[in-house]
């Protein structure tokens, strides 16, 4: 077994003075990133600015390359543009300020939706939550639980009703009752799945019609775990309603969830939770740092 | 811009083309697509290596007769190789005992309280008495889930709301199928991650008190590179006997199914291809998968023009 230290600094050693990299070493960095899910493009891509890292600046110590690795692969995942910092605090300007949240079956936007809940509700802000999924068995009775653990108030209409009114009643509540947040809860569904895709962009489309500008943030929950496939989502979830962040789940496990730094590029969406657990404290804000140290299996790949 | 097995293997294939032996190098850059394809298919980097190389042993030296053309000889060994890696045959779903006990396994969200809900009802179709048991102590609102499946299909589900012990709850649950004339318990559980030792202790406890005959692992198809992790772990808790594929009604090439079948060498016995209860449950066919991972359907014609 070669440990991780080894391979950095053959890497190292591969890169120093030169202008390519040796094909052991980037046989080892793609095993590593193409096993966090981080995919074969990406990967290349990856592998291509260190390349030509190491070409302009010639001789680089191991720690220097451990360094420039982590820059590279951080510098992929798209900037936050929102005013929210630490993920947790909303604009004072946008009351309520509306969360839509979207993503394929069991991923866990609902549990995601709890625990954001709580994260607004510790800093003493209301927070309406709307059921708008009323299709999936007793999802309905899953929101209202998380609501009464939290101290949310659910908006509902029941089940098999139509999910846009549902949304459209949330965000009404929301400013009638003087909420700071509203968080919609949508169905899971799968991307390639027409009707159930425009269903989305109307639900989206009644919600515009409350307030100007809502919902404020499209949030798309990932799981952690999936594969590939996750670029085919955030493709059709970002046409179908403007996705504005992307929340990734999960991470708890051995997945690394790496295929987000692809998506991150590619759409320019950035992440800005992290899913660590099913309990309410199980959502931390998204640092960028940390998730590609996780990739290297957190402090083996710095401790060289 | 979505470069697709088709355009990649069409490109290798033009350097096999009007050579009459597959050679070295010809065989290293088809080979190259071939490993990138499973790769972006999802299957896991260490199994795709594995076949890749088999697949490049295999192919080396084979004449190519003149009706064939080497592309279409080389898309042949990729094709029947991962059909067999796949496992050439069903091997069918057999719950036996009096109640049978089916024990449902699983990370959380893959689909198992949905494949709870659709066997319940496939084997009721089938002339079974059966009970589902909602044995997930945890999700907010598993029970109410499972109860309302129960309702669409006319299955009985059995139930403790007070009760936080999932052995007790199905330890009991067959106590009642004895006494109430049902032949097949299906035993629903929480979600679980494999790193979590008590949640696998719990899991392993449950399926020590009921002893099932049939244990499923319940995957959605969607999953990356940790399918292999998951699927092993779980194994060597569980010792399960099949897989169940979930979701395959997305465009997932579903490359996890290769790695898993690979690692735990344990068959897929059912695919699940949507939210409703009715229709969408299926034998698994390996063929059909491995034509699915390698994007076949666009192989086929690809071979059709080469
Ligand atoms: N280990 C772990 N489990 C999680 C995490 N987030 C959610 N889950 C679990 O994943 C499962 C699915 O979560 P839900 O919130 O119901 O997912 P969803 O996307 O709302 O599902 P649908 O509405 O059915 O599409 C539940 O068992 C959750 O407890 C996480 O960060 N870590
Ligand atoms: N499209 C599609 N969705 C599915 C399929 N199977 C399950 N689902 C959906 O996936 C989501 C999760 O399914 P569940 O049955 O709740 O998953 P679970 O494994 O019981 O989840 P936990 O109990 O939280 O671990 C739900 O939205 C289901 O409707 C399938 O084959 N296709
Ligand atoms: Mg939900
Ligand atoms: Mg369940």
């Amino acid at each position: 077994e070669k440990t991780r230290g080894d391979f950095f600094s053959k890497l190292s050693k591969a890169v120093a003075g030169k202008s390519k990299v040796d094909d052991e070493v980037l046989d080892n960095l793609e095993e590593i990133l193409v096993t966090s899910d981080v995919g074969v493009d990406t990967t290349l891509k990856i592998i291509e600015r260190i390349e030509a890292r190491a070409e302009r600046d010639k001789y680089v110590t191991t720690a220097d390359l451990n360094r420039i690795l982590h820059e590279e692969i951080a510098g992929l995942l798209a900037e936050n543009q929102s005013d929210d910092v630490n993920g947790f605090t909303v604009p004072e300007d946008k009351k309520p300020y509306v969360i839509l949240v979207v993503g394929v079956n069991g991923v866990g936007k609902t549990t995601t939706i709890g625990k954001l809940a709580a994260k607004y509700i510790a800093q003493n802000k209301k927070v309406v939550l709307g059921a708008a999924d009323t299709f999936r068995a007793a999802a309905v009775d899953q929101l209202k639980m998380w609501g009464e653990r939290v101290g949310a108030e659910v908006v509902s209409k029941g089940m098999n009703t139509d999910p846009s009114s549902v949304a459209f009643d949330a965000v009404k509540v929301g400013i009638d009752s003087g909420a700071d947040v509203v968080i919609v809860d949508t169905a899971g569904r799968l991307h390639n799945k027409v009707n159930l895709m425009n269903e989305l962009s109307k639900i989206r489309r009644v919600m515009e019609k409350v307030i100007d500008g809502v919902p404020h943030e499209v949030l798309l929950v990932l799981d952690g775990s999936t594969g590939q496939n996750a670029v085919e989502q955030a493709r059709h979830f970002t046409k179908a309603t403007d996705v504005t962040a992307i929340a990734v789940t999960k991470l708890d496990g051995t997945a690394k969830g790496g295929v987000v730094i692809g998506i991150s590029d590619e759409f320019k969406i950035p992440v800005k939770y992290i899913g660590v657990g099913e309990s309410v404290d199980h959502l931390q804000a998204f640092n960028k740092m940390e998730f590609v140290e996780s990739l290297f299996g957190g402090k083996d790949a710095t401790n060289i | 811009m979505f470069d697709n097995l088709s355009q990649q293997l069409d490109r290798a294939v033009k350097n096999l083309k009007g050579e009459g032996r597959i050679s070295e190098i010809n065989v290293a850059t088809t080979v190259k697509e071939i490993r990138k394809a499973l790769l972006n298919a999802d299957v896991n980097f260490k199994v795709a290596k594995e076949i890749t190389n088999d697949i490049k042993e295999e192919a080396l030296g084979q004449k190519v007769l003149t009706a064939v053309s080497p592309g279409q000889l080389f898309i042949k060994i990729v094709s029947d190789k991962l059909t067999e890696l796949m496992g050439s045959t069903v091997v069918p779903f057999n719950p036996t005992g009096n109640p049978a006990v089916v024990l449902i396994s699983g990370l959380q969200g893959s689909g198992k309280t949905t494949f709870t809900g659709k066997l319940g009802l496939k084997m009721k179709k089938a002339g079974k008495q059966v009970l589902l048991v909602a044995g997930d102590v945890y999700r907010p609102a598993a029970i109410d889930q499972l109860e309302t499946l129960g309702e669409q299909t006319g299955v009985e589900v059995y139930t403790e709301r007070e009760n936080k012990n999932p052995v007790e709850i199905a330890q009991n649950a067959i106590e009642y199928a004895k006494k109430n004339g049902k032949s097949l318990v299906i035993v629903d559980t929480a979600g679980r991650l494999a790193v979590d030792e008590q949640m696998m202790k719990e899991i392993e406890a449950v399926k020590a008190a009921v002893k099932p005959s049939e244990t499923l692992f319940v995957v959605d198809s969607m999953t990356g590179q940790d399918a292999v992790n998951t699927a092993k772990t779980f194994n060597e808790r569980l010792d399960f006997d099949g897989v169940v594929l979930t979701k395959l009604d997305g465009d997932t090439r579903g490359g996890a199914a290769l790695s898993i079948r690979r690692v735990v060498e344990k068959p897929i016995k059912f695919i699940s291809t949507g939210e409703k209860l009715e229709n969408t449950l299926d034998e698994f066919h390996p063929d059909r998968m491995a034509q699915r991972i390698l994007g076949m359907g666009d192989v086929v014609s690809l071979v059709e023009r080469a």
